[in-house]
C-alpha cells in the first residue's frame, strides 16, 4: 500500500520536517508532489522515532505547510545506468536534460557507492602522457590516480583541464574504451559551455557524459552531482572496462553546498563553519578512483578546486590534499607573467609517479632528473629572495647561475602553448638542456652514470 | 528473553534505541536485519546511543538491535600475521572472496581462518599449575614467527587434561584447566580481548635499547627506543607515509603492525604489493611473514576508523606478551582524532578546541601509554613501539592534535614543507625535531658503537645548529661577506645535509644504512671539517680547499661506498689527508 503524507511540520532552508511517518528507512528517497502539479525529490537525512528530516534537492521555495503530498519510494538514491549513457547531458541529479528522453536502465546503482576493498585494488603504475612538460616530468599523472588542480578564481585551470583531456594518451586506451565524465558543480553557464565546445573541437564529445549543476541550480542537487558522476564512472570502468577520466569542477562550490546543508540541519560546525565530517565526505568521493583486480578499466580523477583567497591552508584544499595522491598547484604570479600553464612546481606533487616512471615506462633518467629539477628550482627561489634583499648584482656567481636557470626554466619548461603537445622525450631532454646552465658540481641528486650520459656542460 | 530493543532514531553513523535497559556502556551490538556491528557509546534512562561501524543507509526505525554482552573485542590467535584486516578485525581477503571487489555491509566473516590446521606442540602436562599469561602450547605461525599460546590473563588453574601434539583448528581445545572455584576452562588456540583495555604485564621496564631503523637522521640524531613513542607530524606531501613505510620495512622489530587509519586505498595496495615483494634482510623471507596490516581507508566507515588504532595496539600487545618486539605504525592519528570529532559532533557534545571533543588529550594519552618495554607474564621481555603520523590541518603545528600528541610522545620528527619542496627526504627538520631518549640510550650506544659515536653525533648536531644561525645572516646579506671559518661551517653543514641527512629510499644501498656506516660517514665528514679548519686558520682561502672537490666527493659517498665495504672509508680519509697535506 502506498501512502501519501499530506503537508509538512516544519521548513528550514532546504530541509523539511515531517512526523507520523511509518516504515521509513535511512537515506531513502521521497517524492514530493506540490499542489501545482510539479514534483520534487528529497532524501531522508535524519530519523527520530516517527519524525523525519528530509533534504529537498530542488529547494523548498513555494512549499508551504499544507501544499505537499509526500510519498516514500522505498529505496535510496539510485542512478539508472546503461551503455547508452555515454554522450548524454544530465542535470546535477542525473536526469537527462538534452531532450533525448530517459535512459533505459540496464541496472540501477546506489549513488553513494560502496568502498573498494583495499586488497582488491591494483596499485596504479601506468602513466598517462598529458603532453605537458611540467606535469609529465615532475608530477606524472598515473592511471587510476586522483590528482586535483588547486587553482584560484580567474586562473587557467579550465584550459589546463581541457588540454589534459585533449592530449591525454592512456596506454591501452583508444577511441572505443576511453571516456570522460564531466561534473560541473556551481560553475557558470559559460564555463560549462567552454568545456562542451572544447570537447567537441577535440572530437571526444561523443564519449563524454556531462552532468551540469550550474551556479543558479539548487544547492542540494550539487551535493549529489559528484556522486552521480562517480557512479557512472564506476559503471563504465568496472563493468564496461573503459578508461574513464573524471573531471569535477568546482569542488569548492560542492563543499560550500555541504556547509549550507549542514548549518541548516543545525550541526556543530568544524573549521571555518564546514561540517566536522568534511574529510570523510570528500574522501567518499575521491577514494572512488582506482583500478580493481579482474577488470581492465580505470577511474582517474582530476578534481578542480579554486582556493578561496589563494590560500592552500583553507580547509577545502587542505583536506583534499590529505586524501588525493598529490596536487597540481597553479600560481597567480606565473600567470601574471603571461606563462601558461601557470603550474607552481614546488608545491605540486604526484605521489604515485615514482612507480609509474623510469625504465620500462618513460626513461631511466626520469626520476633523478625530476629530483634535480625540484632541488635546483628550490635554490632558485632562495637566490631570488636573497636578490630581493641585496640586489641581483651582489649575488655570488653561483647564485647568479641559479637566477639564470630559474628564468630559463620558467620561460621554456613551464611555459608551453595551449596547443603544444610535447612528448615525454622532448620534455626530459629539455630538462637536461636547462640543467646544463648549472655547473656539474651543483647536480647532487643524480649519480655519475646518468650525468655522464645526459649532462652536457655549456 | 524476547528482544524488544529496536531502532528509534538514525543520524549518520549514530543510532539511538529508546527505553532499553539491558545494554552496557561500550558493549558491542548488532544493528538491523543485516546485523551491522555497533558499539554502545551513551546511555540515559530514555535513550541508548550506538555508533555503527558500517554505512547506515537503509536502516529503519523498528529494526532490531541485539547485544552481545561483551565489549568491542578482537579474536587473538594464529593467522593474524600476514593478514590484512579492516578497523574491527574483519579479514579483507575473506570479505573479497565473499562479496567481491566492493565491501558490502554486514559481511559476517570469522576474523581468523577457522578451517586452517595448525601444527601445535603442547608444552604443559596434567597437574601443572598455570597462571594467566603463561604459555601452554606453541605453533609455527609463519616461518619467522613462532606463535605462543598463552592462558587468558584473567584465568589460572591446574591442568586437568591435555591433547597430544598435532594438527588443530583455532577453536579446538588443546588443554583444559580447572580454576580455584572448580570451574573448567577449555584452552583453544585463540582468545578474545576487549580492544579498549590494555593487556597486563608483569613489570614495565625502562626504554634502554634503541629501535634501529637504518635511517641516518633518526638513528643518529633523533633515536627512538624499543617500546618508545614517536610522532611524525607533517602537512600533505611532506612524506609522512614514505617515512612510515621506510621504518616499517627496515626497523629491527620482530613484528610490524601497520595501521592505515583513514588513509588512501591506493597507498594500502602499495603497502600490500611492496611488502610481499620485499625480502627481510635478516631472514631472507618476505616482509609479510612478520607484518600485520590494518586498512581502514578514508571512505570506509568513520566509526571503524576510530576503532582501528585500538585494534592495532591490541594485536601488538598480544605479540608483545609472547616476548616479541613489536613496532606499530599508525598512519595517521589525525584521521583518528577527526573520527572522534565527527562522532562527537553527531552526539551533539560540547566541542572544545577547533571542534575536537574535550576528551581528545586523554584519549591520546591512553593510546600512547599502551606502548612500552616490559617483562611479560609469560616471562622474558617484549615491547610495543608506537610511531604515529600526525596530519596537522593547514600544516600548522599549533593545532590541537599535534600539540597534544607532542605532550605524550618522546620523539618528535617534524616534517618540513620547504625540505619536501626541495625533495630533501626524509624531510625531517633537524632544528625543530627532538628525541627525549638520549639519556636512556646513551649507555647502549657507548657499548655497541663506541664512545666516539656520541661524540660525532654531538659535533654534527652542533654544526647544524651553527649553520642555522649563520643562515639567518646569509639570508640578509649573502654568504660572500662571511669570514672563511664561518663559510667552512656552511660548506660542511651542506655536506651533512645533502650527503648524510638526506637519504634516498629508492636507492638500493642508501635505503638502509647500518650503524657502522653511519658512524664512519660522520667520522669522515668531521675529519674533512677539522682538517679544513686548520687550513683556514692559516689564512689560506677556503676556496682553494673547495676546488679540490673533496666536499663534493663526500656528498656522494653515501652512494659510492657500499654498505658492506666500510674499509673504503679509510681510503677516503687517506685521500683527504694527502690532498690537504699541501696546505699544512
Amino acid at each position: 500500500m502506498i501512502i501519501d503524507y499530506v503537508g509538512v511540520k516544519e521548513i528550514n532552508g532546504s530541509l523539511i520536517v515531517m512526523d507520523g511517518i511509518k516504515g521509513v528507512s535511512n537515506e531513502e528517497i521521497v517524492d514530493i508532489h506540490l499542489d501545482n502539479g510539479t514534483m520534487r525529490q528529497g532524501r531522508v537525512v535524519q530519523i527520530e522515532g516517527d519524525k523525519i528530516v528530509i533534504q529537498v534537492f530542488e529547494g523548498t521555495r513555494r512549499i508551504s505547510l499544507k501544499n505537499t503530498k509526500t510519498r516514500l519510494t522505498g529505496h535510496p538514491m539510485e542512478m539508472p545506468l546503461s551503455p547508452e549513457i555515454i554522450g548524454r547531458v544530465l542535470n546535477g541529479s542525473g536526469k537527462p536534460i538534452d531532450g533525448l528522453g530517459d535512459i533505459f536502465p540496464v541496472k540501477r546503482s546506489n549513488i553513494n557507492g560502496t568502498p573498494i576493498n583495499p586488497v582488491s585494488r591494483i596499485y596504479p603504475n601506468n602513466y598517462i602522457n598529458t603532453g605537458i612538460s611540467t606535469i609529465d616530468t615532475l608530477m606524472t599523472l598515473i592511471r587510476g590516480q586522483k590528482l586535483p588542480i588547486f587553482s584560484g578564481s580567474g586562473m587557467k585551470h579550465n584550459d589546463l583541464a581541457v588540454q589534459i583531456v585533449r592530449q591525454a594518451k592512456i596506454s591501452g586506451a583508444d577511441s572505443t574504451n576511453f571516456g570522460v565524465v564531466f561534473a560541473a558543480m556551481g560553475v557558470q553557464k559559460d564555463v560549462a559551455e567552454y568545456f562542451r565546445n572544447s570537447f567537441e573541437e577535440s572530437g571526444v564529445l561523443s564519449r563524454v557524459v556531462m552532468l551540469l549543476n550550474l551556479s543558479n541550480d539548487p544547492i542540494i542537487e550539487r551535493t549529489l552531482t559528484p556522486r552521480c558522476a562517480l557512479t557512472i564512472a564506476e559503471y563504465l570502468a568496472f563493468e564496461l572496462d573503459m578508461h574513464i577520466l573524471v573531471i569535477m569542477t568546482d569542488m569548492t562550490s560542492y563543499a560550500e553546498a555541504l556547509r549550507e546543508f549542514s548549518s541548516s540541519k543545525g550541526e556543530i560546525p568544524g573549521r571555518k563553519g564546514y561540517p566536522g565530517y568534511l574529510y570523510s565526505d570528500l574522501a567518499s568521493l575521491y577514494e572512488r578512483a582506482g583500478m580493481i583486480k579482474g577488470h581492465s578499466g580505470s577511474v582517474t580523477q582530476i578534481p578542480i578546486l579554486t582556493m578561496p583567497n589563494d590560500d592552500i591552508t583553507h580547509p577545502i584544499p587542505d583536506l583534499t590534499g590529505y586524501i588525493t595522491e598529490g596536487q597540481i598547484v597553479l600560481d597567480r604570479g606565473l600567470q601574471g607573467q603571461g606563462l601558461y600553464p601557470p603550474v607552481s612546481v614546488l608545491p605540486s606533487l604526484s605521489r604515485l609517479m615514482k612507480d609509474g616512471i623510469g625504465e620500462g615506462f618513460t626513461r631511466a633518467d626520469h626520476q633523478p632528473l625530476a629530483n634535480q629539477l625540484f632541488a635546483s628550482y628550490a635554490k632558485v627561489i632562495d637566490a631570488r629572495s636573497l636578490a630581493s634583499v641585496i640586489g641581483e648584482e651582489e649575488l655570488s656567481p653561483i647564485d647568479k647561475k641559479y637566477i639564470e636557470f630559474g628564468k630559463l626554466f620558467e620561460a621554456k619548461f613551464v611555459n608551453q602553448g595551449f596547443n603544444e603537445n610535447r612528448s615525454i622525450e622532448q620534455s626530459l631532454d629539455l630538462g637536461w638542456e636547462l640543467l646544463s646552465v648549472l655547473p656539474r658540481s651543483e647536480l647532487d641528486r643524480v649519480d655519475d652514470a646518468i650525468l655522464d650520459k645526459y649532462y652536457k656542460e655549456m | 528473553m524476547e528482544n524488544n530493543n529496536v531502532i528509534y532514531g538514525i543520524n549518520g553513523p549514530v543510532v539511538t534505541v529508546k527505553k532499553a535497559d539491558c545494554f552496557e556502556m561500550m558493549e558491542m551490538v548488532h544493528v538491523g536485519k543485516q546485523r551491522l556491528v555497533g558499539e554502545v557509546i551513551g546511555i540515559t534512562d530514555d535513550l541508548t546511543t550506538i555508533q555503527v561501524y558500517e554505512e547506515t543507509t537503509g536502516l529503519k526505525p523498528g529494526d532490531p538491535v541485539t547485544g552481545t554482552g561483551a565489549p568491542m573485542n578482537v579474536l587473538l590467535g594464529p593467522g593474524i600475521i600476514d593478514n590484512i584486516f579492516d578497523g574491527i578485525e574483519r579479514p579483507l581477503k575473506a570479505i573479497e572472496e565473499q562479496s567481491g571487489s566492493f565491501i558490502n555491509r554486514g559481511s559476517a566473516v570469522s576474523s581468523l581462518d577457522d578451517q586452517k590446521l595448525w601444527s601445535v606442540t603442547v608444552k604443559v602436562n596434567v597437574g601443572d599449575k598455570l597462571e594467566g599469561g603463561q604459555i601452554y602450547a606453541t605453533l609455527p605461525e609463519t616461518p619467522l614467527i613462532e606463535h605462543k599460546l598463552m592462558v587468558h590473563p584473567d584465568i589460572s588453574g591446574v591442568v586437568t587434561k591435555v591433547m597430544p601434539d598435532g594438527e588443530y583448528k583455532i577453536f579446538d581445545t588443546v588443554a583444559v584447566i580447572k580454576d580455584d572455584n572448580g570451574v573448567e576452562h577449555n584452552l583453544t588456540l585463540c582468545q578474545k580481548w576487549p580492544i579498549r583495555t590494555s593487556r597486563p604485564v608483569k613489570e614495565r621496564l625502562t626504554s634502554s635499547v634503541p629501535l634501529i631503523t637504518g635511517q641516518r637522521i633518526i638513528d643518529t640524531l633523533f633515536p627512538i627506543a624499543k617500546g618508545g613513542t614517536a610522532a611524525i607530524p607533517g602537512g600533505f606531501g611532506t612524506g609522512k607515509t614514505m617515512t612510515q613505510h621506510q621504518l616499517a620495512k627496515w626497523c629491527d622489530a620482530d613484528i610490524i603492525i601497520y595501521v592505515g587509519c583513514g588513509e588512501r586505498g591506493n597507498e594500502m595496495s602499495q603497502v600490500l604489493e611492496e611488502f610481499s615483494e620485499l625480502i627481510d634482510p635478516k631472514s631472507q623471507r618476505p616482509m609479510t611473514d612478520r607484518t600485520v596490516l590494518i586498512a581502514n581507508t578514508s571512505n570506509m566507515p568513520v566509526a571503524a576508523r576510530e576503532a582501528s588504532i585500538y585494534t592495532g595496539i591490541t594485536l601488538g600487545e598480544y605479540y608483545r606478551d609472547m616476548g616479541y618486539h613489536v613496532a606499530l605504525m599508525a598512519d595517521s592519528t589525525s584521521r583518528w582524532a577527526e573520527a572522534l570529532r565527527e562522532i562527537s559532533g553527531r552526539l551533539e557534545e560540547m566541542p572544545a578546541e577547533e571542534g575536537f571533543p574535550a576528551y581528545l588529550p586523554s584519549r591520546l594519552a591512553e593510546f600512547y601509554e599502551r606502548s612500552g618495554r616490559a617483562e611479560v607474564l609469560s616471562g622474558g621481555e617484549g615491547s610495543v613501539t608506537l610511531i604515529g603520523a600526525v596530519s596537522p590541518q593547514g600544516s600548522d603545528f599549533s593545532e590541537p592534535v599535534t600539540q597534544n600528541t607532542k605532550r605524550f610522545t618522546r620523539c618528535f620528527w617534524a616534517l618540513d614543507k620547504s625540505l619536501a619542496y626541495a625533495r630533501h627526504y626524509p624531510a625531517i627538520n633537524w632544528i625543530e625535531s627532538y628525541s627525549d631518549y638520549f639519556n636512556d640510550l646513551d649507555s647502549w650506544f657507548r657499548e655497541k658503537c663506541g664512545e666516539d659515536f656520541i661524540e660525532y653525533r654531538n659535533k654534527i648536531s652542533a654544526l647544524l645548529q651553527e649553520e642555522n644561525s649563520l643562515m639567518e645572516i646569509v639570508k640578509l646579506i649573502g654568504s660572500d661577506v662571511l669570514p672563511d671559518d664561518q663559510k667552512l661551517v656552511i660548506e660542511t653543514a651542506k655536506v651533512i645535509r645533502v650527503g648524510f641527512l638526506q637519504q634516498n629510499a629508492f636507492h638500493a644501498e642508501d635505503t638502509f644504512v647500518p650503524l657502522e656506516k653511519q658512524k664512519l660517514m660522520m667520522k669522515t665528514i668531521l675529519h674533512l671539517h677539522s682538517k679544513s679548519k686548520e687550513i683556514v686558520a692559516k689564512e689560506i682561502p677556503l676556496s682553494k680547499v673547495l676546488q679540490l672537490g673533496l666536499f663534493d666527493k663526500l656528498t656522494k659517498m653515501k652512494y659510492d661506498i657500499p654498505n658492506n665495504k666500510p674499509e673504503m672509508f679509510d681510503d677516503y680519509i687517506k685521500e683527504i689527508d694527502e690532498k690537504l697535506a699541501a696546505f699544512l
